[in-house]
């Protein structure tokens, strides 16, 4: 089972301190991965417009990173900046990678008066045709986000290792929102676009556990034929899509991913105020019903975290924090070690039916439960 | 040149050793009580005198001799017509362990004079292949067991229903939401169907006990089952019932029982669970149903609007279901609109090549409500021989093949598939029909397993009684004489549904148990299942384990 570890602050913090939430929790992963995921980015040499898509990933070669320059350039889009990590490949005891990247970009000129769908749109196509010519050219070119204030890291290793090897205690690198993932490698092989978080247009989530619905939700993922509907290296990156698709292609609001991914049974849904609506939702989305057992942790783009359970609630997950700072792990011993100073006996564990949620302005948490009313207007 | 018959023999006389059974009779334990004669449905066995020579021989006299001693015995008819069937009920009734057919393990010579009279040999029952069938074959391998224990199937909540009926896309069903547009009724039901058994086919005592058991298994043990009627209608008192909503109505190519089913529509309590348009059925693809006279009875007379007592062959095709897109522009959207569009309608076909054709016209049909496949292995109450032994298509790779279609349109499970035909041939019913659900079906339907398992049909695949279509069923289950089918209790046979349907309950989350699935049916996980042969691990796309 994988571990999982969140923070979410109202001041940048160093990402090594959810390494070392990592390490509080170390017994639950073998060191086959390691994804971070920063968001609210703060640079200590560069002054960092949120506006800057940030584009991150490896490349295994200077060819990879030639070829990756080129393409941006092509594209139209002007570098703004380029994060150079402190290296210390004296640590790292897999692949010699040639270099992590983390760039933040210009739009091309062309996007100046686009809106917000067409932009968003441009930065997933771009992604997708990076990751798609690293594929071609023997994987020599990994890219795991390309999106405002995000920058991602995936590695094989254990985190603490990895951390090092990219000296993340510098303080070079802060962010308000870091998720991490230690993959405990399952059943998929070891694949570095496996390591969780998972992440499409701003939208990311890890899990800790397996998902024995995968093959028939993935198939009708990709049957839908959207762009970033791909991949599917790990059974938990449907959770990520679902959230997408829910939020961006369908339009709900936030409580129905957890009507989607786990409804509640017929005669609960009768006596649920939008009930009817519900049950509806349960029949369309039934090829989206997860089978766990997982904690969902997520973050959207606008610093929205969240945190669900399958309806098993077989696998931890906690949340704790005060006012201006939460954290959300898979075990206590994380929350502890990223927040020791909170008041412990305010922790939570939700249950099967609810939905944590970190607002933005991180003053305190809100819990949604399924049975409870929800606002949506064709629910009426 | 005349033939001069100095002894019976004729081109059709045949003798013990040809007959697919042979009676063995024990004389030392008989007691000739006639339980046997009378119980025998095929009246193979008489009573007949018999001499035996006893020798006696005098040795103080040196004389030797013979005595006789007549007695009366058992024999065995040896014409077609009154052909042992193995069905068994000799030794079922017999007090002394006396009597019992053998199967004859040579050539069978009465497979050249099933033809008397010029008839082809005509048989109910289904397929007679025995050993594994393909489904007995795949095994449910991805056991949870790395990072996750197996569930525990007796303790964990399982969600073990489908869906009967159309199934909106998530777009489509918030844009009708919105325009307050019109949204497919679904039913919520129970993954193992009882198939569409005629209502003139069985007999009435068995067609209670069913729908006492379905009614048991929902209201009390809240399992929700469905079954389907048949061709033939459903009794009217039924129709105006509660229980109609666990009735799936079928309309055949006869429209038997159809007019019953609209005049009771205005008096309905509530919606059946679904309409079944048959237009082909796996064991006999290409003929319609085969009643035939000693079958229909006053009730099945009054019910099917036909006077009692004449043969009621369907067609194969009625002329207003010449095709597939006809069908779809008539029955399904008449049908639909007859019930409010508050009933999902689907078709029911034989397995073909042709079956992929008819599923991407159907997805196109806004008010189909599904397709179900019956496959080679299905059975009936009558069918030609040929055509249950040599005609068909396999449901398996059929069932597959359309839902990886309707996968790569990305609309997989919209319009649910349904399979039939075979499943729990074997008695592995509920791992059959897990495996045609892991393949892509969204339920099964049983028909000839739950005879044989609520009111002990006889059938086996040696070709084992088979006489459903002759009104002579030995245990009432498919007879129209109240003589035989008051030997069937209809309590009795409710009994054991309730007992089947908590059995495969079970099973089915044993199933699901290791597979770490229990929020919802796993149907399409095919990861989950794997096969020994290559070749069909190819065919179906999924694993190849050895």
């Amino acid at each position: 089972m994988c571990r999982l570890a969140l923070k979410t602050a109202r001041e940048p913090f160093s990402p090594y301190d959810v390494l070392t939430a990592m390490e509080a929790m170390q017994e639950g992963y073998d060191g086959s991965g390691l994804g971070l995921l920063l968001r609210g980015m703060e640079f200590e040499d560069f002054r960092y417009n949120p506006k800057f898509p940030i584009l991150s990933g490896i490349a295994e070669s200077e060819k990879a990173w030639r070829r990756l320059d080129s393409f941006m350039e092509e594209r139209g889009y002007e570098l703004k900046y380029d994060h150079k990590f402190h290296m210390k490949r004296a640590h790292m005891n897999g692949k010699d990678r040639y270099r992590y990247f983390v760039r933040a970009y210009r739009m091309p000129d062309r996007f100046a008066d686009a809106d917000q769908d067409a932009r968003e749109t441009e930065l997933l196509k771009t992604r997708l045709a990076l990751r798609r010519d690293g594929e071609e050219h023997g994987g020599d070119l990994s890219v795991f986000s390309f999106w405002p204030d995000v920058t991602m890291i995936k590695e094989v290793g254990w985190p603490l290792q990895v951390g090092n090897t990219l000296s993340l205690h510098d303080g070079q690198i802060k962010a308000r929102v870091c998720m991490a993932q230690g993959r405990q490698n399952t059943n998929y092989g070891i694949n570095l676009y496996a390591c969780h978080p998972f992440f499409i247009q701003g939208i990311a989530t890890m899990t800790n556990g397996e998902n024995t619905a995968f093959v028939p939700i993935r198939d009708w993922l990709i049957g839908r034929n959207l762009p970033g509907y791909i991949g599917y290296q790990s059974d938990s990156e449907v959770f990520t899509h679902i959230l997408h698709y829910t939020l961006k292609h369908l339009k709900l609001p936030l409580q129905i991913y957890k009507h989607i991914i786990t409804p509640l049974n017929a005669a609960e849904l009768d006596k649920h105020p939008q009930g009817d609506f519900l049950k509806g939702l349960r029949d369309a989305c039934r090829r989206l019903i997860i089978d766990g057992p997982n904690a969902v942790i997520g973050t959207l783009p606008d610093e929205t975290c969240l945190l669900v359970m399958d309806h098993k609630k077989l696998r931890p997950a906690t949340v704790g924090g005060r006012e201006g700072v939460w954290a959300i792990a898979s075990e206590m011993c994380g929350v502890d070690a990223m927040i020791p100073d909170r008041d412990p006996a305010l922790d939570f564990q939700p249950m099967r039916e609810h939905t944590v949620i970190i607002p933005p302005q991180r003053k305190e948490l809100t819990v949604w439960s399924q049975y409870e009313q929800f606002p949506l207007s064709q629910a009426a | 040149m005349v033939p001069i018959r100095t002894i019976p023999v004729e081109p059709g006389s045949l003798t013990y050793p040809d007959l697919p059974w042979i009676i063995e009779h024990r004389e030392d334990r008989c007691t000739l009580c006639g339980h046997c004669t009378t119980v025998c449905p095929k009246e193979c066995l008489h009573l007949a005198y018999r001499r035996q020579r006893m020798p006696r021989l005098d040795v103080l006299s040196n004389k030797r001799g013979s005595e006789y001693r007549t007695f009366t015995g058992i024999r065995q008819r040896t014409d077609m017509a009154h052909a042992c069937i193995g069905c068994g009920m000799c030794a079922m009734v017999c007090p002394n362990e006396a009597i019992m057919p053998v199967p004859n393990s040579v050539e069978r010579r009465t497979l050249f004079f099933t033809n008397q009279k010029g008839e082809a040999a005509k048989r109910g029952g289904r397929r007679n292949a025995p050993g594994a069938t393909l489904l007995d074959r795949i095994i449910f391998d991805r056991i949870s067991m790395l990072t996750d224990p197996a569930l525990d199937a007796g303790r964990h909540e399982f969600t073990v229903t489908t869906t009967i009926g159309r199934i909106l896309s998530p777009e489509d069903y918030l844009a009708r939401r919105l325009d307050g547009g019109w949204i497919p009724t679904t039913r919520e039901v129970f993954p193992f169907i009882i198939g569409s058994m005629s209502f003139g086919a069985l007999s009435p005592n068995m067609w209670l006990g069913l729908l006492q058991g379905v009614a048991y298994c929902n209201e009390v043990l809240g399992i929700p089952v469905v079954m389907c009627t048949g061709e033939g209608g459903c009794p009217p008192w039924v129709l105006k019932s509660p229980y109609l909503k666990y009735i799936i109505l079928q309309i055949a190519s006869g429209y038997f029982g159809w007019d019953e089913i609209i005049r009771a529509i205005p008096e309905m309590q509530c919606d059946p669970a679904a309409i079944e348009i048959k237009y082909g059925q796996g064991a006999k693809p290409g003929d319609g149903g085969l009643l035939m006279w000693y079958k229909v009875s006053k009730l099945i007379a009054r019910l099917r609007g036909v006077p009692e007592g004449v043969d009621l062959p369907s067609p194969p095709v009625h002329q207003t279901l010449y095709s597939i897109e006809e069908s779809v522009m008539k029955m399904i959207q008449t049908l639909s609109m007859a019930f409010g569009h508050k009933v999902p309608v689907y078709p029911k076909i034989s397995a073909s090549t042709s079956a992929k054709a008819v599923l991407n016209n159907l997805v196109r049909n806004p008010y189909a409500g599904g397709l179900l496949i019956d496959g080679i292995d299905g059975g009936t109450g009558a069918a030609y021989n040929v055509s249950m032994d040599a005609t068909g298509h396999p449901v398996a790779s059929n069932v597959r093949e359309c839902y990886l279609d309707l996968c790569a349109q990305g609309m997989q499970n919209e319009l649910p598939i349904y399979a039939a035909g075979g499943i729990g041939k074997n008695g592995n019913v509920a791992q059959n029909g897990m495996a045609l659900i892991m393949l892509g079906a969204s339920a099964v339907h049983i028909g000839k397993y739950i005879m044989q398992a609520t009111a002990g049909c006889l059938g086996n695949e040696q070709n084992r009684c088979n006489v459903c279509n002759l009104g002579i069923c030995p245990k009432g289950i498919t007879s129209q004489n109240p003589k035989l089918y008051r030997r069937l209790d209809p309590d009795q046979v409710a009994e054991r549904v309730a007992e089947t349907f908590m059995t495969i309950q079970t099973e089915v989350k044993k199933i699901m148990a290791p597979l770490g699935r229990s929020q919802s049916l796993p149907i399409g996980m095919s990861d989950a299942i794997g096969i020994s042969d290559k070749d069909a691990a190819d065919r179906l796309q999924i694993k190849y384990v050895c």
